[in-house]
């Protein structure tokens, strides 16, 4: 699709003499929807990887953060398309330095398999931030070059900001050096 | 496509897991002179604790991993567990050497989801503090950067002239640092009478001592010598693996959100891009240096042209009512009771806001699910981006130089762990 395309939808999508849920705006051949005056695309896990390359060739150069969010059991967010919202979101925040702007890619991740194909084959500086969403809310990256633990200890039980681990009075899980 | 390529064959990033390194060290092969070691997470040139596992060729790094979390405590989980307004107490811890930032970036983004302007004199005070902020924590860099390079003098020059900015900040804030000075809804508290004078002292002071600074090393051989073509980076990689800040503008890319995405008021006043050439440690060095200058220039237009007027929004819905209305209004009292007590309701909604911290882009993702708590608040800290560029910066130089490499990233651990 042309580069030009998205922009025009956006202005659309702000009308507000539009219908709800007549359908659907569309950008990258994904649903579109506006938060607070920002670009927010709401692919299916299945068309995250390409969408992401589209946006790469479209001009988003840089993938300036990456972050999980976990909103348990409060599933009244709506989305776009009548999208089931799951448990787990994947939000990716790119820039294009050139034209100056932004978007942001939110991917719902089901609770019971929160498995999504790792761009840091396409974006290089997600690859930290991919591993501390791993770390963090247990998140696999399919084809991460390194999912190692980075923020937590090697072997740490748990996902800390998962909404079901508790805060306060967790024992520290120190791990034994061997053979010392 | 080129430069992923380019990143991927160099083969600078060491991705082994620690318990593997562990077994590694252990392993002499009299063939294979490569070794593994470690590098912190104690070195006092590390900043903080910082651990980099090396593989060394003799003297030459080959492939190297920075290991951190040593600093690590779950700031992002306690702000689930504080109102909005407790917040930026929080945040402030992060980044220690450039506080004001994280409140900044976070009260951008409460700000933007209550869908609330706030007082223009707010947003100046806001700026002259962040500047002032710039220049402070710039100057902690000049300080350790000399420290790290050998130039033991400068640490306690860099310091001096840092305290002369804290100073100021206590005046206002009552803190030298952690100030949870900037909330949302505009800033704790006015500037103190007189605050002008205090301000133009810094402003006279700074000048002479940051040519004392060049002469002290920006000319000096043996500093060209330690910091000239080490630990380069072009743009492409640097754009590539996320770096921000002096990193991407030392590779002669003009970018920085106050000009190029300005918020605040920062296309009312007048300052300059300081970028660099060849993306090498004197690059990064030379930036830093001159941009307290740029900074210097924004303070002298935040003097003259402070507007007047509430410095903060009169929406007692948000901010506290004064002290002495709460004596005499029982409305007061209550607003003063739920917001310190219940803390105030944020719609529900996502945002994502941005500044130009003294390190890069800072950036706060923050979702409300329209309860006096965030429901997730993610800080995107661009030391913990920016420390990816490490491995590519060392990879075949000496290890004298990992030193000078680490220093110029000015990586602030609380910020990189959280």
């Amino acid at each position: 699709m042309s580069s030009n395309e998205a922009p025009d939808v956006i202005a659309e999508g702000n009308d507000d003499d539009m219908p709800a849920n007549t359908h659907t705006d569309m950008a990258y051949d994904v649903p579109v929807s506006s938060s607070n005056d920002q670009i927010v695309l709401h692919p299916e896990i299945g068309f995250y990887e390409s969408l992401i390359n589209n946006l790469l060739a479209d001009g988003y150069q840089m993938c300036i953060d990456l972050c999980g969010v976990d909103y348990f059991k409060n599933l009244t967010r709506k989305l776009p398309n009548d999208a089931t919202a799951e448990r787990f979101e994947l939000v990716i925040n790119l820039l294009d330095l050139s034209a100056k702007r932004r978007i942001r890619v939110r991917v719902q991740l089901p609770e019971d398999d929160p498995k999504v194909p790792s761009i840091s084959m396409i974006y290089p500086g997600a690859e930290a931030m991919e591993r501390e969403a791993s770390d963090m809310f247990g998140f696999v990256f399919e084809g991460h070059p390194d999912p190692t633990p980075i923020l937590l200890p090697e072997g740490w039980v748990g996902h800390p900001l998962r909404k079901d681990f508790s805060m306060g009075r967790i024992p520290v899980q120190f791990k034994a050096v061997e053979g010392r | 496509m080129s430069t992923l390529d380019h990143l991927r064959n160099r083969d600078a990033i060491l991705r082994i897991s620690e318990s593997e390194a562990e077994n590694r060290a252990e392993v002499i092969d009299p063939d294979d002179e490569r070794m593994i070691i470690n590098m912190g997470p104690q070195h006092p040139s590390t900043h903080g604790v910082l651990r980099v596992t090396m593989e060394l060729q003799g003297e030459t790094v080959l492939r190297s991993k920075p290991v951190i979390g040593y600093l690590h405590t779950g700031m992002e989980k306690t702000a689930e567990d504080l109102t909005f307004l407790q917040g930026p107490t929080n945040v402030t811890r992060m980044d220690y050497a450039a506080p004001l930032f994280t409140e900044l970036v976070y009260s951008l983004a409460v700000e933007q989801l209550l869908d609330i302007e706030i007082p223009e004199r707010a947003t100046w005070i806001r700026m002259l503090m962040c500047e002032l902020n710039r220049m402070s924590s710039h100057l902690l860099f000049l300080a350790t950067n000399g420290m790290d390079l050998g130039s033991v003098g400068m640490m306690i020059y860099g310091w001096r002239e840092r305290e002369e900015v804290l100073r100021f900040f206590e005046k206002v804030t009552g803190l030298r640092m952690n100030h949870n000075y900037i909330r949302p809804g505009g800033v704790a508290a006015d500037l103190p009478d007189n605050w002008q004078a205090d301000v133009r002292e810094i402003l006279d002071i700074l000048p002479e001592r940051l040519e004392q600074f060049d002469v002290l090393m920006t000319g000096q051989p043996i500093w060209r010598a330690r910091t000239q073509g080490v630990g380069v980076i072009t743009t492409e990689e640097a754009i590539a693996l996320g770096a921000t800040g002096p990193i991407l503008r030392s590779t002669g890319y003009a970018w920085d959100t106050r000009r190029t995405m300005p918020y605040l008021a920062y296309d009312k006043v007048d300052f300059d891009i300081v970028v660099g050439t060849y993306g090498d440690t004197f690059d990064r060095y030379a930036i830093r240096l001159n941009e307290i200058r740029e900074s210097m220039r924004i303070v002298e237009q935040c003097l003259d042209m402070m507007p007047k007027g509430p410095y903060r929004v009169e929406d007692r819905k948000v901010t506290p009512p004064p002290r002495a209305r709460i004596d005499e209004s029982m409305e007061a009292l209550i607003h003063h009771f739920k917001i310190f007590t219940e803390g105030y309701k944020v719609p529900a909604g996502e945002v994502y806001t941005s500044v130009e911290s003294p390190r890069g882009e800072l950036g706060c993702y923050l979702v409300s699910d329209g309860g006096p708590k965030p429901q997730r608040m993610h800080i995107r800290a661009p030391s913990f981006v920016n420390l990816q560029t490490l491995p590519h910066m060392m990879h075949g130089g000496l290890l004298a130089d990992a030193v000078a490499v680490i220093s110029s990233i000015d990586p602030i651990m609380g910020e990189v762990d959280r």
